[in-house]
């Protein structure tokens, strides 16, 4: 039976990814002068779950690679060597390694195998070089342990009854152990009940397992890991037994392939069990034109040396015995010198698809088996696409509320069915308690799926104690990363986009904001320098802040550059707050590095980095302290599919203002309108002014009123400046869905998206800074409205009035 | 025994309505046709998802006048556009019989799905390639690459749109204000 395996990979990958992660994060944790076991046993089934899925898909350049890790890891762990710093950053090396292989893998190419050469090759040598010190180092938890020369396992074991059902499976431990050295597997089948009150899930069987090889007691162990706490298992070293020679003379029928037995798998079985010479006898083999390539014509002498008993030998001819001529004897025969030795494996015959592929797990081989030739092209495909269709991994609980939800729902709506099918007005209230419940549910449904697409942040921060580390290495700085709020969630399609411009952000803090250690030390700060990346949510944002503890942003570098680059006049520099100034870094080309370095200082990024975050209706900001540290304050959006929304009514139009946006609503009073040259009209706020901006006239439709008087006045915040909105009225307050207008349309500037609302009209959703770019008021500051004689030689100013 | 009765009447009902439609596909393309001002256009039928009714869209601030606005067509955003407008033929107001065509349009985008208000809905034809005459060359000042061409009906003109080709345009061509331009360049040179 054929499986197409490839329906896996994918879930291989993603699963082979996050072990990856889960690896890198400990070995960051890792301190090599105090090993924590816990932490080494981690990596380590990370690295043997790699091993195993890869090994199971045919990944081999993947499987031999983690083979060796493992190994390394496996002394580490058995505390029969320590671990370097060194070590460490190799395993970091071999990390990325992997990484690219199987991404090249995921990619459906041939994977580059150089560099995996090349580490391991390192790993190699680090195992060579370790033996020697091994027993210095080593605490031997076990007298036999240090006895390198072949050892005898005596191994009983019996499996919990549950032991399948768990996904474990008996077959799949003897085969591991059938690879430490020459097994022979007896099974005790005592316990099996009668057929009646046998239970087919369960696991009745036991095992006496005697095991011949350089084994260590720690690897017999390491293959019950999985079972141990349910298992019956007892392991006793042994005195080696007496081994027989057996010889066996085997003939298959011609039809042998055809009913889909392998002489070359029992060959392989029969090595399992001890020494095996093979040699094939080809008398039989007619002219090659009358050859039937699904025939077997060939025999076979094989002399086995193995402790093992007959019966396990003819266990292994148990499927073929009635079709082929076998004798098996004791003492060894010596094969006719006339016969060529051939390896099984290159059996012409043997060639069709190999019939019995090593088993994988029994779930896998319960699947619907596909044909080879359709399974060939499908996996193909299946592999590109995978790259492209992205998935998400969900916890189970929230997956259950979900149900919950769904289910409640659909009581709900029975109960209002019920109440349709004959109802008359006394049962009023119950409909109405119906609606409510429906809405309830609605919302909390909503919610529920929602939470689906969060995940907790730690996703985008993982990647960094690895950044810093490298980075500190490479620009000779010691610093240290501290996490904070890693739980804090964020929609999946806003952690995509937050990564990079995050990285840049925490390069920048590293490369420019950090100063170098004798610096430090001169500025009487710790040596270590220290960034700091903390996340949590306020109000319906999320906000992640990236704080060092370096030089902080210099003010006069960054004017001077400005006034260089001519962002900004000399004579307005001077009259800039410190906001403004620090805001000059997003402008594109703008970097004060004073040597371009291969981390950063480039100027560009940060302009990317600032266009990034607004485009997820995000902002940025950044407060800096020279000598003692800048902090760079990103919010974004929870999501980018709901919003709460304002609705509003302009004349006879619909409009929806994103709730977050509001600082406060108010009644226009004419009276405090003041009229600033070429037409801009302000409003006194209290001790502030803030621009209006005519919702009509922006739009071009027609209002209710336009006497300022009798309208009102919703006050939003833009790039951190109010500007005061005139609309008509204010209607009522609710989440709504958003809808992209440029799927079927384009974009429309100063709308960023549409929605429906309760009565299926569309309502269109403001994009507030469009809007402010429409009407031409920019970055209309405090200081620059209260000196209002001042507003002349404003160019923005001028630009508006220009505009209006 | 009713059960039997129906499904014996759909059965016949069914038959000719096959052949018919086998012989329409032999003999090519087929085309929804509409009226506007008293002309017939036609467009391909594979890109009509549905027919309905004129219902009140939200405009869009700032948008062309020939671009009605936005409806909800089942949970997705659908743009209207006033085709008399586009061609520049005079406006006239919507009633309760104005339809509306909601067509598939291929992008370099992607797929779109846009309304388009006309008159009313005339008829579908089948029509052969070679039936239809390319459209006439109007000179630089019409452009006339969304017509994909011209094809005689029972003495009558159809107008074939290529409404891939004159929904896809970013900016959809707002033929009033070409025609304008024509005739006020022609006034121009008058005058001169």
């Amino acid at each position: 039976m054929s499986i197409d395996l490839s329906q896996f990979h994918q879930v291989f990958f993603e699963e082979s990814f996050e072990g990856l992660e889960e690896m890198e994060s400990c070995l960051m944790e890792l301190d090599p002068s105090a090993v924590d076991g816990e932490v080494i046993n981690s990596i380590f089934r990370a690295a043997h779950s790699i091993k195993g899925g890869s090994a199971t898909f045919g990944f081999d350049v993947v499987a031999d690679f983690t083979h060796v890790l493992e190994t390394l890891l496996d002394e580490i762990r058995a505390e029969t060597r320590g671990i370097s710093q060194d070590d460490v950053d190799l395993f970091l090396r071999a990390v990325d390694c992997l990484r690219e292989l199987l991404s090249q893998l995921q990619q459906g190419e041939q994977p580059d195998t150089e560099v995996a050469q090349e580490l391991k090759a390192a790993f190699e040598k680090i195992l060579r070089e370790g033996g020697d010190t091994t027993t210095a180092v080593a605490t031997e938890p076990e007298p036999d342990a240090g006895e390198t020369g072949t050892q005898s396992w005596k191994i009983y074991f019996r499996p919990g009854t549950d032991t399948l059902r768990t996904g474990n499976e008996p077959a799949r431990m003897l085969r591991e152990l059938a690879a430490l050295g020459q097994a022979q597997v007896t099974v005790a089948a005592e316990e099996v009940p009668g057929l009646g009150a046998l239970e087919p899930e369960s696991c009745y069987l036991g095992w006496h397992i005697s095991l011949t090889g350089s084994i260590e007691k720690a690897q017999i162990e390491e293959v019950f890991e999985w079972v141990v706490d349910e298992s019956e298992i007892r392991i006793e070293a042994q005195a080696a037994p007496a081994s027989a020679t057996w010889s066996i003379a085997y003939r298959p029928g011609t039809d042998v392939l055809r009913t889909g037995n392998e002489p070359a798998r029992m060959f392989r079985e029969l090595a399992a069990l001890g020494d095996l010479t093979v040699s094939a006898d080809t008398d039989g083999l007619p002219q090659f034109s009358q050859l039937d390539p699904e025939s077997s014509y060939l025999g076979w002498q094989l002399t086995l040396t193995t402790e093992a008993d007959k019966s396990s030998i003819d266990e292994i001819f148990e499927w073929v015995i009635d079709e082929s001529d076998l004798t098996i004897e004791t003492g060894a025969e010596p094969v006719s010198a006339a016969s060529t030795t051939v390896a099984p494996e290159s059996e012409p015959a043997a060639a069709p698809a190999a019939p019995a592929p090593v088993p994988t797990s029994t779930p896998t081989a319960a699947k619907p088996a596909k044909s080879p030739p359709q399974a060939k092209p499908s996996g193909g495909d299946g592999a590109k696409k995978a790259v492209e269709t992205s998935s998400i991994r969900v916890g189970i609980d929230k997956i259950d509320n979900l149900i919950n939800m769904v289910g409640e729902l659909v009581i709900t709506q029975s109960m209002l069915g019920q109440l349709g099918t004959d109802f008359d007005l006394d049962r009023l209230p119950n409909l109405l308690e119906g609606l409510s419940q429906l809405e309830h549910n609605t919302r909390e449904l909503q919610e529920s799926v929602m939470r689906i697409r969060m995940l907790p942040i730690s996703f985008a921060f993982s990647r960094f104690p690895r950044m810093v580390r490298d980075l500190s290495r490479r620009l000779n700085k010691k610093m240290e990363i501290e996490l904070k709020g890693e739980q804090t969630e964020l929609d999946k399609t806003v952690m995509e986009k937050i990564g990079d411009p995050l990285v840049h952000l925490v390069r920048n803090a590293v490369d420019h904001g950090i100063e170098p250690p004798e610096k430090r030390l001169a500025a009487g700060k710790q040596e270590e320098g220290k960034i700091t990346l903390n996340a949590y949510h306020q109000g319906g944002n999320v906000v992640i802040e990236i704080i060092d503890d370096g030089r902080g942003l210099d003010r006069d570098s960054i004017l001077a550059k400005a006034v260089e680059k001519e962002l900004v006049t000399e004579r307005d520099a001077g009259q800039l707050s410190d906001e403004q100034v620090y805001d000059l870094i997003f402008h594109p080309g703008f970097s004060t590095a004073k040597e371009v370095s291969d981390v950063s200082g480039r100027g560009v990024g940060m302009d990317v980095v600032k266009r990034n975050i607004l485009a997820l209706n995000g902002s940025v900001e950044i407060t800096s302290t020279a000598g003692q540290g800048s902090k760079i304050t990103i919010r974004l959006p929870l999501t980018l599919a709901i919003l709460d929304g304002q609705l509003v009514r302009v004349g006879s139009h619909t409009y929806i203002f994103p709730l977050v946006s509001i600082i406060e609503s108010l009644q226009c009073d004419s009276s405090l309108v003041n009229q600033v040259a070429g037409g801009c009209d302000v409003f006194q706020l209290r001790n502030e002014y803030v621009p209006i901006i005519r919702l009509f006239d922006v739009f071009s439709i027609e209002p209710d009123s336009r006497n300022l008087g009798e309208s009102l006045m919703v006050v939003v915040e833009c790039d951190g400046e109010k500007v005061g909105v005139v609309i008509d009225d204010l209607m009522a307050q609710q989440q709504v869905v958003i809808k992209s207008l440029e799927q079927n349309y384009q974009k429309v500037e100063g709308i960023s998206g549409a929605t429906i609302l309760g009565d299926g009209t569309v309502a269109l959703i403001l994009d507030i800074p469009g809007i402010v770019k429409i009407a031409g008021v920019r970055h209309l500051t405090d200081n620059q409205v209260t000196s209002l004689a001042r507003s002349h030689s404003n160019s923005e100013l001028m630009a508006l009035s220009a505009s209006a | 025994m009713q059960a039997v009765n129906v499904g014996a009447t759909d059965e016949n009902d069914q038959l000719p309505a096959e052949q018919h439609q086998g012989d329409v596909v032999e003999d090519g393309d087929q085309y929804l046709t509409f009226i506007m001002a008293h002309e017939e256009y036609g467009v391909d039928i594979l890109c009509v998802q549905e027919i309905r009714g004129w219902e009140a869209a939200t405009p869009i601030p700032n948008a062309p006048s020939h671009i009605k606005g936005v409806i909800n067509l089942r949970g997705t955003i659908v743009p209207i556009v006033d085709l008399r407008q586009c061609f520049g033929l005079e406006a006239i107001e919507y009633t309760a019989v104005t339809v509306v065509i909601v067509l598939k349009v291929e992008t370099e985008k992607g797929s779109r799905i846009m309304g388009i208000v006309v008159d009313a809905v005339s008829d579908v034809y089948s029509l052969a390639a070679a039936e239809m005459k390319s459209a006439p060359d109007l000179g630089d000042a019409v452009n006339t690459d969304y017509i994909r061409g011209l094809v005689n009906v029972d003495g009558k003109m159809v107008i074939l749109l290529e409404i891939d080709r004159l929904l896809s345009m970013d900016d959809i061509p707002n033929l009033a204000e070409v025609s304008r331009q024509v005739l006020s360049g022609a006034a121009d040179a008058e005058a001169q």
